[in-house]
């Protein structure tokens, strides 16, 4: 009935318009609206005549004009995200059209450095997630969003403790001693690498919720356009703006419950005692209690989390807007750790002057109410004795009525130098921080009015931020007790950073069709200004009196740097198929001096577009073939101190003061320093395939790279007497990263009540350090020690940078095992047989980088209802148990002033601890794991409340299980050394999502 | 239209405005810390960068109790570890019968006392670097104050006097810190004040060379120092020099093989003369307090709880020893570290400190014999640094929270010159007498015997072998033993054997080559020019 009226409609307008070209055969002005599939205007669409010189944008209702049209003309419509349509004019003056979203997103416009392209025309290797495929669940910080989603990008979290960030890394990372973080970049203002006093993590300060899509540019030739700060890929971020339109409304809530999914393996208070008793002197026997507590029980719990967002977006008359409000309130599953969010997001995105001036203003505040665990619990759990009680009554309640370890001998009452009770550390520290973030900017681009092709484009923003709290420990914690009482902490801290950014740039873009070419050309300058301000206070005890003489030296500091760049970008089209982009930047840091402080990178890529071959447009297996060849050069001088390359005299705080006479003096000490430090740069080349099969129901690409990184910034040993450091920062060495990214995603069902989508991913990647030395390849230079071990004061270290090898290789001894596989304690392989066993003799073997990684999402619709999940695994990394080497001996138990458990492993081992164990390789265990990330399920509610609202329920399960033959807590350790990680809990997540 | 490009002309000309001022903030200097030039205006700026020099033996870097290491943690993780005192003393000590430290797991520890130590030992490199550390600050600190610079920078009168008696003070630090390489690394790289910075590589120097190098600058030096007990307390004068030249002189054989003993007692005899004494009691030479000791001490290292703060120096003589109760060290409690071998409580009559009162021993709870390298209880502890006054009161700057310590370290006292003295004598220098050599070493018993002849000896028992004992009765503690030991050629031979000597409880020889400490292979892997010590 409905199609019949329709077709009927339909008919009717043909008609009219069949009959007005045959009247009207003239140039006229053709008006209309453009519409999204449900018919809300679309601002911002491109409305062009084919093959004329005429064009413009719609209004935001949707609306646009063009004059000069006549019938017969081909009108086509075009913007981010949807189908291009071609229309071609009838009799009529008025064009509506209702644009559908693209599949395959092949006309997606990314954003790249200073601009933004059609995915369809990209020549680097550039990989964007975008909000409708993010990780769901409850996500307190950003990044990841997109964990396993992208081939190249390995986003592994620091830790479960709330807001705490994450280990960052595409294609393996191109340093050692400097960064290996890529740059982020959120809508053009590029953050300072580091956190903020009071939140480590840069990115907790965003809320999830507002950000619309992740782009990441990973080969050289896309990201050389930010020079010095790209060689560890960058990551573009881009928050949702304003639509326009009429006023809608979304507003999500969840609640999740988080729970320890793990707990490190220790003796129970049965176990320990059957040790202590056989094995103990008397008097150790006599230090045993009569508890069974297991400490870990004790300082971990299941805990709530909510969070609610709420969204106004809309048109006030031609002022697109959005507005966002977020709040989450998430516990950590260490007692007393807390993160309160509050965040504000602004977007306004007006035009003016008929769309030859678009304003993009985007302001986000954020306010977070911190407080953090003392995550020394976390150690002590593992290690207190599990046969004392939780509480003592003894000593009058001393110590906050926590049992402690309890000494006649010391003024305090206390035994020196030991473990505190785990719960007091956590109760009796109040770490409170208070640090907000505002990142905000202001983007002018104006068409200009007498040459539309030329575009300037003026970015200003800022990043200001400032971290303050205070660590209280109360006076009667065991862990700052003072003799006599009045002890305690009271401690400020504070840091402001205010990094500025100023961008401008020209751009020309112009469609030359005599000769089947456009060129694209963009010349630019850049200013980023990064300023800290650190504030220094002295100690006070709990009663907030000053500790005598604790003032710091300053007040504060202000370490500041600025980068000042030049940038260019060529992009030339020829009959749209072959593509060319050669970009320039020359950057110069305040870092360096002379000659080194600025710094030219170049790089060029070539694409070409395979499938718009005439051999292929015809093809019903291939929809999409494009081959991708690109170069360039990058640098990367973040990760090392601002003032490097001059020698500055540091004065002494009042505390450190040598006495001459009577009088103390504040020391100047001179600094090390290096004239001819300079960035470290890397060279990509990289080979892609970007491919479609069966309109697009299959795609994906491949992309072979290689890295080279030379020069790089190393923290190397200085001749002695030659610097007034030992070890110092120096352009030495080189490493490389070769590498092969694939990427695949397939629609197999599409249908109106089954869908199903899935993703996979692959990296392989291996690193190999090339060079290390001044005189390249000294076969001497035993290598850069790293990958430190906790025990003993020093402990030692498990990994090596070596030439040959990947960056964190293990380096320990060989352990020897007895018949039955039991290692035999400090017995190891004589390496070189020369009857001792010393440095000499430790081996290099397993990396704790992977060899490679993988990701894999799918999504499964029927009707109303979804469901979902996310894996990620990783292959080939191995990490260093330093709980089981630390903790699992005798010595651990019986070799101090009082007993502390062990880990299980000790039973296995039986070790006394009295050797070397600490540098076996035995400790060194297979990593790789399947963790599936992510399970959600989803339900559709369609329409509520008279057709007003629509609402989408869901529910979803984090961290759902890991699959791995590590023996430790969890087999996620950036690092490879693995020390009382917080537990990364797993998260049972309700939610809601209504639209009004 | 026109207003348009109005508009260009403005945007235009605002960037270009935007664009050059920026540039020019590409040079960013720090906000606190400052260059030579601003350092160096004034004399206080000088007397500051020399007590960097001066307080390069007490601290571990710029920041009391740690947080502003001078030595780099990749040398020494911890930087409590990292001073000059306790380095040297661990080296000096932990090697020998005076000394065990019961946490094998700290870095370097293992392998000192079982003299089986590798070129990549923490606390070998971390005293090799924290030397060149000083050295370096010193050559900056000469460079700094040549003729020239001091003229330029306009000083004159008594300023410029100041300046140049500062400046002999470095070279008699620098002086100092080569005997250290030289005694325990034999032929370190060289570098002085001509050296540049942040390039180049050394050039190691010979034994005998560095000797020569040595006795030249405190010779150079001594008439521009202070005259001895004129100088402000904590600063070298012409004493502090002679003091180091006895020392060296005595050692003069193992350096160079040629014994220099005249040339000690020499320097002995300035000294005497110079009208130091001994301070009447022994136990309180070591003490919170013991600054007012200026009858005998020399030279010394400076500490204070207030203004010096540290985790090494005496704060770690204070808390190390095992089991010594904070009510008579003075401090918070102790660390369960250090002991005796019982051979070393042996050389004394009795362990009770009834007799010799040299004999500190802390023996409640502690098993003499050391059965167990690594276990607390065994061997008997040491109160011998004790964080208290005279009258038993904590010092005016004490720390309330009692880690921190206000003991000053004898680098240089007259006891041990005493001893140098009668040794020299004893080994055949002239321009003293047995006799005067007798009556030095009788004094330093009666103070011992607390003020009785009962200790005495006879000129029959002056021997070589008593000077040895002697000595670690009179210094144990003080960082000597290792260098006596080898001088007696008796550190690495069968010739005296001690606890866990060699690495077994009842001692055994070791290979010579650990007469000499290797060169850490950091810096053999960063200088080409460097070779290895024999053996290592």
């Amino acid at each position: 009935m409905k199609l019949k009226k329709r077709l009927g409609r339909y008919g009717l307008v043909i008609l009219l318009l069949l009959v007005n070209q045959l009247i009207f055969a003239q140039a006229r002005t053709v008006t209309g609206k453009v519409t999204d599939g449900t018919g809300n205007p679309l601002a911002g669409v491109t409305v062009a005549v084919k093959g004329k010189q005429n064009a413009t944008t719609t209004a935001t209702d949707g609306g646009f004009s063009l004059s000069n049209i006549n019938t017969g003309d081909v009108v086509v419509f075009s913007s981010v995200g949807y189908n291009t349509i071609e229309q071609t004019v009838g009799a009529g003056s008025s064009l509506s059209i209702a644009l559908v979203t693209a599949a395959g997103n092949l006309n997606e416009v990314v954003v790249v450095g200073y601009g933004s392209t059609r995915k369809r025309d990209l020549t680097g290797s550039v990989a964007t997630v975008s909000s409708k495929d993010f990780q769901k669940g409850q996500i307190s910080t950003p990044e990841q969003m997109i964990a396993g989603k992208l081939p190249g990008v390995s986003v592994i979290s620091n830790g479960g403790q709330p807001g705490s960030g994450s280990t960052i890394r595409i294609r393996g990372g191109s340093s050692i001693r400097a960064s290996n973080d890529p740059l982020i970049v959120i809508d053009g203002v590029p953050l300072a690498a580091g956190g903020i006093s009071g939140a480590g993590n840069p990115l907790s300060f965003i809320n999830p919720n507002d950000i619309e899509s992740f782009t990441v540019l990973k080969d050289a030739s896309a990201a050389a356009i930010y020079g010095t700060r790209a060689s560890n890929g960058v990551i573009l971020i881009t928050t949702k703006k304003g639509t326009g339109g009429k006023l809608r409304m979304n507003f999500s809530t969840s609640v999740s419950a988080s729970t320890v999914a793990n707990k490190v393996d220790v003796l129970s208070a049965d176990e320990f005692r059957e040790i202590v008793n056989a094995k103990g002197t008397l008097a150790q026997r006599a230090m045993l209690g009569t508890a069974n507590t297991d400490w870990q029980d004790e300082i971990y719990q299941t805990v709530l989390a909510t969070d609610n967002n709420l969204t106004i977006s809309g048109g006030l008359k031609k002022l697109p807007y959005r507005v966002s409000f977020g709040y989450t309130n998430q516990n950590g599953v260490l007692r007393t750790d807390n993160l309160q969010r509050t965040s504000i997001v602004l977007a306004l995105n007006p035009s003016f002057f008929n769309n030859h001036l678009k304003v993009d203003l985007n302001i986000k505040g954020s306010a977070q109410q911190t407080r953090f665990a003392n995550t020394g619990a976390i150690g002590g759990a593992i290690s207190f004795d599990p046969t004392q009680p939780v509480y003592s009554e003894e000593y009058d309640n001393r110590f906050g009525g926590y049992y402690e370890w309890r000494s006649a001998a010391t003024a305090t009452g206390l035994v020196n130098l030991v473990g505190r009770n785990p719960l007091g550390l956590l109760n009796q520290t109040v770490n409170r921080s208070n640090p907000y973030r505002s990142i905000g900017n202001l983007q002018l681009d104006y068409k200009f009015h007498f040459l539309p092709e030329l575009r300037a484009n003026l970015n200003m923003g800022y990043d200001v931020s400032e971290g303050r709290g205070t660590t209280f420990v109360s006076d009667s914690a065991a862990s700052a007790y003072a003799p006599g009482g009045v002890g305690g902490e009271n401690n400020k801290y504070r840091q402001q950073r205010t990094n500025t950014v100023f961008d401008f740039y020209l751009n020309y873009n112009k469609l030359f069709s005599k000769i089947k070419s456009r060129v694209d050309v963009t010349a630019g300058y850049s200013y980023n200004n990064f300023l800290a301000t650190n504030y220094f206070y002295a100690s006070y005890n709990a009663q907030g009196v000053k500790y005598p003489n604790s003032d710091p030296a300053f007040a504060f500091d202000k370490p500041e740097n600025t980068l000042v760049s030049f940038f260019g970008r060529l992009n030339y089209t020829y009959n749209d198929k072959y593509l060319l982009t050669a970009t320039l930047r020359r950057d110069g840091s305040s870092r360096f001096a002379g000659d080194n402080k600025w710094g030219m990178f170049p790089s060029v890529a070539f694409a070409w577009k395979v499938m718009d071959e005439k051999f292929l447009t015809t093809s019903k297996v291939f929809s999409d073939l494009k081959l991708r060849i690109g170069y360039g050069v990058t640098g990367q001088q973040d990760g090392i101190n601002n003032y490097d390359f001059l020698s500055f005299y540091g004065l002494s705080s009042p505390n450190a003061t040598y006495q001459f006479g009577n009088e103390y003096y504040q020391m100047y000490r001179p600094g090390a320093y290096n004239p001819n430090i300079k960035w470290e740069e890397t060279t990509t080349a990289n080979i892609g395939l970007d491919y479609g099969f069966y309109n697009n129901r299959i795609t994906g690409s491949i992309d072979v790279y290689h890295k080279k990184t030379t020069d790089l910034l190393n923290s190397i040993p200085q001749p002695a007497g030659t610097n007034f450091s030992a070890f110092f920062i120096a352009n030495v060495g080189s490493m490389e990263n070769k590498g092969v990214e694939f990427n695949i995603n397939t629609e197999p069902v599409k249908s109106s009540t089954w869908n199903w989508d899935a993703g996979f991913n692959v990296t392989f990647n291996k690193n190999e350090i090339t060079n290390l030395t001044v005189v390249p390849k000294d076969a001497t230079y035993r290598g850069i020690q790293a990958g430190g071990i906790a025990g003993g004061i020093g402990g030692g270290f498990s990994q090596i940078q070596q030439v040959g090898y990947s960056r964190n290789t293990f380096n320990l001894y060989q352990q020897v095992y007895d018949k039955d596989g039991k290692p035999l304690e400090n017995v190891f392989v004589d390496v070189n047989e020369d009857g001792i066993i010393n440095q000499d003799d430790l081996t290099k073997t397993k990396s704790a980088v992977p060899d490679l990684f993988m990701g894999f999402s799918t999504n499964v619709s029927y009707k109303r209802f979804s469901a979902g999940f996310v894996l990620r695994s990783s292959i080939g990394n191995y990490v260093y148990n330093n709980v089981y080497s630390n903790a699992g001996n005798q010595l651990q138990i019986l070799g101090n002033y009082v007993l502390y458990n062990a880990s299980a492993n000790y039973l296995e081992t039986k070790f006394n601890g009295n050797s070397n164990n600490l540098l076996s390789d035995y400790y060194i265990q297979n990593a790789s794991f399947l963790r599936m990330d992510n399970l959600t399920f989803g339900y559709d509610a369609g329409s509520i409340l008279r057709k007003k609202a629509t609402l989408r329920l869901n529910a979803s399960v984090q961290n759902v299980f890991v699959l791995t033959k590590y023996k430790g807590l969890d087999p996620e350790v950036s690092s490879g050394v693995d020390n009382n990680l917080y537990p990364r809990p797993r998260i049972f997540t309700l939610g809601l999502n209504l639209n009004f | 239209m026109q207003q348009h490009l109005l508009k260009t002309a403005v945007l235009l000309i605002t960037t270009v405005s935007v664009f050059t001022g920026c540039i020019k903030k590409l040079d960013l200097v720090p906000v606190n810390d400052i260059t030579a030039d601003a350092v160096y205006a004034t004399a206080l700026g000088y007397k500051q960068a020399l007590a960097k020099a001066y307080g390069s033996f007490a601290l571990t870097g710029n920041s009391g109790g740690g947080g502003s290491p001078d030595v780099s943690p990749q040398i020494i993780a911890d930087e409590g570890n990292s001073d000059f005192l306790r380095l040297y003393w661990n080296l000096q000590e932990l090697t020998t019968d005076e000394a065990a430290w019961t946490w094998q797991n700290d870095a370097g520890v293992r392998g000192l006392k079982e003299m089986s130590w590798a070129s990549s030992n923490p606390i070998i490199a971390g005293l090799y670097y924290r030397s060149f550390f000083q050295i370096t600050v010193c050559n900056d600190f000469i460079r700094q104050s040549n003729d020239s610079k001091i003229s330029e920078r306009g000083f004159k009168g008594n300023d410029a006097a100041e300046i140049k008696k500062y400046r002999a003070e470095a070279r008699f630090l620098r002086a100092y810190q080569y005997w250290v390489l030289m005694d325990l690394f034999a032929s370190p790289p060289f570098v002085d004040e001509n050296a540049p910075i942040a390039t180049g590589l050394p050039k190691q120097i010979s034994r005998a060379e560095l000797f020569t190098y040595i006795e030249s600058e405190l010779k150079a030096i001594e008439p521009e120092l202070a005259a001895a007990k004129t100088n402000e307390y904590g600063r070298a004068d012409k004493a502090a020099a002679w003091a180091l030249l006895a020392r060296l002189y005595l050692n003069a054989k193992v350096y160079t093989g040629t014994e220099k003993n005249t040339e000690a007692i020499a320097n002995c005899q300035k000294i005497i003369q110079a009208g130091y004494t001994l301070h009447p009691t022994y136990r309180n030479l070591t003490i919170a307090d013991n600054h007012l000791n200026t009858d005998e001490n020399i030279f010394t290292i400076n500490y204070d709880a207030r203004y010096t703060q540290n985790w090494g120096g005496t704060t770690y003589l204070a808390h190390g020893p095992a089991a010594v109760p904070g009510s008579i060290s003075g401090t918070s409690g102790n660390w369960g570290g250090l002991r005796h071998t019982q051979q070393f409580v042996d050389l004394f009559p009795d362990a009770s400190g009834n007799t010799d009162t040299r004999a500190q021993f802390y023996t409640t709870g502690q098993n003499k014999t050391m059965a167990d390298l690594y276990v607390g209880t065994d061997g008997y502890s040491s109160f011998k640094y004790r964080n208290k006054t005279r009258t038993g009161a904590p010092a005016p700057n004490a720390d309330p929270n009692g880690n921190w310590t206000d003991i000053d370290f004898p680098l240089f006292r007259l006891g041990e010159i005493y001893l140098i003295y009668a040794e020299a004598v004893l080994r055949g220098g002239t321009g003293g007498s047995s006799a005067q050599a007798l009556t030095y070493i009788n004094q330093l018993r009666t103070r011992a015997y607390n003020g009785s002849n009962a200790g005495n000896i006879t000129a029959s028992g002056l021997t070589l072998d008593f000077i040895l004992n002697e000595r670690g009765r009179e210094l144990y503690y003080e960082a000597h033993r290792r260098t006596d030991l080898i001088r007696f050629d008796k550190f690495t031979t069968a010739s005296y054997l001690w606890a866990w000597k060699g690495g077994v409880a009842a001692g055994r020889a070791a290979d010579p080559k650990y007469n000499i400490f290797p060169i850490p292979a950091t810096d053999l892997s960063s200088n080409p020019n460097l070779k290895q010590n024999t053996g290592y």
